[in-house]
């Protein structure tokens, strides 16, 4: 076995690397499908009125609520995300591939049902948003805090099966090793298998973040919309088309693009790529 | 989309008389609309225009009515962008002038309905809601239409003319939204139109208040100049305008201009 891999190793190395000519005018027609609608935004871009539409102060405070609402949901997604990726990773128990399916829903569920379903749960009249509302007088629609649970709420998914899938590739043996030398489960959890599955994490923080920052329909439904407190850049572009203005609402786009696009590629340049 | 356009109608035939009478809808059908029939209205026109869409299929039996109904302004700007369309109903002037502007509309629209604001708040009252004065308590979560779509216009006079400050939670993308958020008992209150209270059975009262005169919308409609079906787009427009199309509208709670 060991002699097999021994010899198809040279013969690999020896072959031509680069694609097979065939995948190449599909890829560059799926990148022309994911570039142009951009390019569309970029042409009808109103360039001369851009300043005007991005200095008012709505656009000002949409845009720091979208960038902090997105991080404190990133925030949680780790938080909760990450103990739920190692149960499905590591965990043996029963009816656990249809936890696993369960933990996929937010991604098939149209956001708009998403923030219906978080009403029936956080709602003044849900599951648990009654009794806290009743017993605590708390109540979380229409808040701040309702932005990022929806925002949570649809992005958690994308960083528990990041995350799980980094678990799954990760060396067991290397934990198996750190506990055999004495180490407490949770210090191997902390020193171990989280250096270990980092990059992943990361990966998977970084698309939480994106989502999270884009995400409309959830929070529209469940938080609202009131400037300052649950207007974020996504709602601010569609109530600009609502106005019937989309000039502006396409350049409230291109500032919410430009914002992750570099918030990702410095990611991607410091902390990505110092961990591969 | 049309089945529970029928079982609304059903509905409506106990309430009141719902389809006047098949024979004059025989008389108006001239057998020459054929096809779809696409029309764009107003999000309170919803359980009006499915009735009057099974009205146009009666009479006209070889064409189809389907329809989108959505924010005004958001209709407004699908029309300009090269929506195809046939039929465009706004629930303000304003926004109808928006279309009227980009020269997408055949003729002149014409006014076929007014509407005029309620209070909606869940079934029971529970936040003992009177009037428009406890829209300003800030302990009440209240829903208002975004002021960027007609029934958030027409919000805005009734608050100047009470000289009310609201204090909002939310503001809403269209009407149905913010009654949405009544029947789900989320909001105490809501500024919504009163034809939407009454389309709402069960979860949601309507109070009525004085100022609600001065928050008076006006409805245009108007043949769509771009429309795919022009035929069947005329024949529509001239089934709302009909005493029988109005008589529909007025059973909805709609006002005759």
């Amino acid at each position: 076995m060991s002699s097999a891999v021994r010899r198809v190793r040279p013969r690999r190395r020896g072959q031509p690397t680069g694609l097979p000519p065939v995948l190449v005018p599909f890829a560059v027609l799926a990148l022309l499908f994911l570039l142009l609608p951009v390019a569309g935004l970029l042409v009808r871009a109103p360039w001369r009125s851009m300043p005007a539409v991005l200095t008012q102060p709505a656009a000002l405070d949409a845009l720091r609520l979208s960038i902090v609402c997105a991080s404190a949901a990133t925030v949680l997604c780790v938080l909760l995300g990450v103990p739920l990726a190692w149960l499905l990773a590591r965990a043996e128990f029963r009816g656990r591939s249809v936890v696993r399916a369960l933990v996929t829903v937010p991604l098939v569920l149209p956001p708009v049902v998403g923030g219906v379903a978080l009403f029936t749960a956080l709602g003044r009249r849900g599951i648990v948003g009654r009794p806290l509302d009743e017993w605590f007088g708390v109540s979380l629609p229409f808040t701040t805090p309702a932005v990022v649970v929806a925002e949570a709420f649809v992005a958690m998914p994308f960083l528990v099966i990041a995350v799980e899938g980094a678990l799954r590739g990760a060396d067991r043996r290397l934990e198996d090793a750190a506990s055999t030398m004495g180490a407490t489960r949770w210090y191997t959890f902390r020193r171990v298998t989280l250096p270990l599955v980092a990059p992943g994490l990361a990966a998977g923080a970084v698309l939480c973040w994106a989502r999270a920052l884009g995400e409309f329909g959830a929070t529209i439904t469940f938080a609202g919309n009131f400037p300052g407190t649950t207007r974020t850049m996504p709602v601010e572009v569609f109530i600009a088309l609502q106005r019937g203005d989309p000039a502006a609402a396409i350049a409230l786009s291109l500032v919410l693009l430009l914002v992750s696009v570099t918030v990702l590629a410095l990611l991607r340049e410091r902390w990505l790529g110092a961990l591969r | 989309m049309r089945g529970s356009a029928v079982v609304l109608c059903a509905h409506l035939l106990v309430l009141t008389s719902c389809s006047p009478s098949t024979s004059e809808s025989d008389r108006a059908g001239t057998g020459a609309v054929t096809g779809t029939v696409t029309v764009l209205a107003a999000a309170s026109l919803t359980e009006a225009f499915n009735t009057l869409g099974e009205m146009f299929e009666e009479q006209h039996p070889d064409a189809a009515a389907q329809f989108s109904f959505a924010a005004s302004s958001e209709l407004a700007t699908q029309i300009t962008e090269g929506a195809p369309a046939d039929v465009f109903a706004s629930a303000s002037p304003a926004t109808m002038q928006l279309v009227v502007d980009g020269d997408a509309t055949e003729g002149e629209p014409t006014v076929f309905v007014r509407n005029r604001l309620q209070i909606a708040v869940p079934a029971g009252n529970p936040a003992e809601v009177q009037g428009l004065a406890d829209f300003a308590d800030e302990a009440l979560k209240i829903a208002l239409c975004a002021p960027e779509v007609p029934c958030g216009v027409a919000a805005e006079a009734a608050f100047t003319a009470s000289d009310v400050e609201p204090r909002p939670d939310t503001l809403e993308a269209d009407v149905k939204a913010t009654l949405t958020k009544v029947t789900l008992g989320e909001v105490d209150a809501a500024l919504v139109y009163r034809t939407d209270v009454q389309a709402t059975v069960g979860d949601v009262e309507g109070i009525d208040f004085p100022e609600s005169a001065e928050a008076v919308n006006d409805y245009p409609i108007a043949a769509l100049s771009e429309a795919p079906n022009p035929t069947a787009a005329r024949a529509f427009v001239d089934l709302v305008l009909s005493a029988d199309g109005l008589a529909v509208l007025t059973d909805a709670g709609f006002e005759r201009p």
